[in-house]
């Protein structure tokens, strides 16, 4: 019998359910576990541990309620989202001391259905980097080794859900941020297609990219997570109102792979991956053939542009969002300005860290007249050919299996020194938010040479997570079991 | 030379920031690396390319004029780094 905080999302669900277990009682044992693990992997910016006590006891005088889907379950949020009342610092120190008036749609979505919010989740600074190294408070790290990094930028809800501090979490994917991190921590991660998730209470960084997905320790778990918040939101014009499908009955519709084709792009498994990561998604895609998918070679040829039309797209998006933080209305204000663009530049200065100051001045760049057709809109000439490739791809498949990185987690420090190499380490996440496809990472076993864990990737059809789950629900039950880090 | 460090101190003028010039030659490296990494995209025939924008058609949704009041003047003030209990207060600009 599994500890009770190892337990999954949808376990501790059905023991709450039925009252073998207590809100109160799940809520202190996620409190215990943090206290015990946090030391070693340092995943949290804040806990919000009196109000989720508080919460709990509320709850369980109620009773369980089968109309909340998430009844008494201790999640964990990105602090990239606004939780009223609650710090929300997006790992920088403008907004050291910033307290939202109002809770992201996600997170209200999340309370709505019965979840307790036990605290907020280290990131890199505004979701910018691969590591959580980059955030301005501390580095989070890797609950398998701790002198390796967790990913990033949602690596504080990789590495509290790979901990076993709660059941679930959310995290944010702008360019591979959700699911590079449940790689290289060895737990599922699910960027919806964009549109799907209400990016209401996000704090931006790239708004055509950006999306709210969950962190959870199975796929079922992911599916209720995404149930929860996935759907339009008249708070959010880009959320589309397309209907959501039932994504726990869809998991349960399969249990082979019988009729599906697997699209295997040439330019995803043929260079430059490590020989574990090969040898562990490999053995997935083969165990795939045996469950009866079909596989088929796809050809995304435009990969080797997704780098630098992703870096022009968001460091240009991030420049204009990042606009709003000049020291008015919240975050750090410089107070000895006596004009007030002294006041905005000496603010701005003071708050930003170096990564988030680099890329608004390329962002800056980019836009500035003169540069703006040959770098902004070219990138967004070369976004749509990507689209056109992936959508010419999954004409020929249902799902696209590859790698999720080229490497497992890397050592704290390897990739700090230069910021183009950093930027190479979402090669094969990048395109999915280019496209705005739904993008999966599954973990497929422990690596030969690491011992760390490996992901595959799955990409689907826009607005088809459906069958995403469905897949990576068969895999997982046939794939070598990651298990739970010991911490 | 892609950049120089006199076009990285006038884009951080122009985004508001204030760079040492230790920090505006460090910069200029990087993103002169980074932008010529970038040049890659030149490789391609966009001509007959539209650009895309974003991954879905937006359109724009009609709403009911209704009055609502979803937060009072002090929650709004509440993360203000300086206020006068009415209006956010800002170094003198006339």
């Amino acid at each position: 019998m599994p500890d009770l905080t190892q337990l999954t999302l949808t376990q501790v669900r059905q023991q709450l359910a039925d009252k073998s277990r207590s809100a109160a009682e799940v809520t202190e044992a996620a409190l215990t576990r943090i206290q015990a693990t946090e030391p070693k992997i340092q995943a949290l910016l804040s806990l919000q541990a009196e109000e989720a006590r508080a919460q709990a006891k509320a709850l369980d005088a109620q009773g369980p309620d089968a109309a909340k889907p998430l009844w008494g379950v201790p999640l964990i949020v990105k602090d990239v989202l606004a939780t009223k009342d609650a710090p929300t610092t997006c790992g920088s120190k403008i907004l050291e001391n910033f307290r939202p008036v109002y809770d992201a749609t996600a997170v209200a979505r999340l309370k709505d259905a019965g979840a307790i919010i036990l605290a907020k989740a280290n990131m890199d600074e505004f979701a910018m980097g691969s590591t959580t190294e980059n955030s301005a408070y501390f580095a989070t790290r890797n609950p398998w080794d701790t002198s390796r990094v967790p990913g990033g930028s949602s690596g504080g809800s990789g590495a509290a859900v790979a901990a076993c501090q709660c059941y679930g979490a959310l995290g944010t994917d702008t360019g591979g941020s959700i699911r590079l991190p449940a790689s290289f921590c060895g737990i599922v991660g699910l960027k919806p297609s964009y549109g799907r998730v209400s990016r209401f209470g996000m704090v931006a960084y790239g708004s055509s990219l950006d999306q709210i997905g969950p962190m959870t320790r199975s796929v079922e778990d992911a599916a209720r997570i995404l149930q929860v918040i996935a759907g339009h939101d008249g708070r959010d014009s880009t959320s589309v109102e397309a209907p959501v499908p039932d994504y726990v009955a869809a998991l349960s519709e399969r249990g082979d792979l019988k009729g599906l084709t697997i699209g295997l792009p040439a330019e995803y498994w043929d260079k430059g991956l490590s020989p574990e990561v090969a040898e562990a998604c490999g053995a997935a895609v083969k165990q795939a053939e045996a469950l009866g998918a079909k596989t088929v070679p796809v050809s995304l040829k435009l990969s080797e542009y997704a780098i630098a039309t992703y870096y022009i797209i968001a460091v240009a998006e991030a420049s204009s969002n990042l606009a709003r933080f000049d020291g008015v209305r919240y975050g750090l204000r410089d107070k000895s300005a006596e004009s007030l663009i002294e006041m905005y530049v000496k603010s701005r200065t003071q708050g930003f860290g170096e990564e988030v100051q680099r890329r608004i001045i390329l962002g800056t760049y980019v836009l500035s007249s003169g540069y703006y057709d040959a770098y902004y809109r070219k990138a967004a000439q070369v976004r749509r050919m990507i689209r056109q490739d992936f959508e010419a791809a999954l004409t020929q498949c249902d799902v696209i299996l590859g790698p999720v990185c080229p490497t497992t987690a890397f050592k704290v420090g390897e990739m700090t020194s230069d910021p183009l190499q950093m930027y190479l380490m979402d090669i094969f996440t990048i395109s999915t938010n280019l496209a705005g496809l739904p993008g999966m990472s599954l973990p497929v076993g422990l690596g030969r040479e690491t011992g760390m864990p490996v992901g595959l990737q799955l990409t689907g059809r826009a607005f088809d997570e459906a069958r995403l789950l469905q897949v990576a629900g068969v895999l997982e039950k046939n794939v070598p079991a990651t298990g739970i880090a010991a911490l | 030379m892609k950049i120089s460090p006199e076009e990285v101190a006038k884009v951080a003028r122009l985004a508001r920031l204030d760079l040492t010039p230790e920090k505006i030659d460090q910069y200029a490296g990087q993103l002169d690396g980074i932008l010529g990494y970038m040049d890659k995209l030149s490789e391609l025939d966009t001509s007959s390319v539209e650009p895309m924008y974003t991954p879905v058609d937006q359109i724009s949704v009609m709403r009911d004029d209704v009055v609502r009041k979803d937060f009072t003047r002090e929650e709004i003030l509440r993360n203000a780094p300086e206020t006068d209990g009415a209006f956010f207060i800002v170094p003198r600009i006339v």
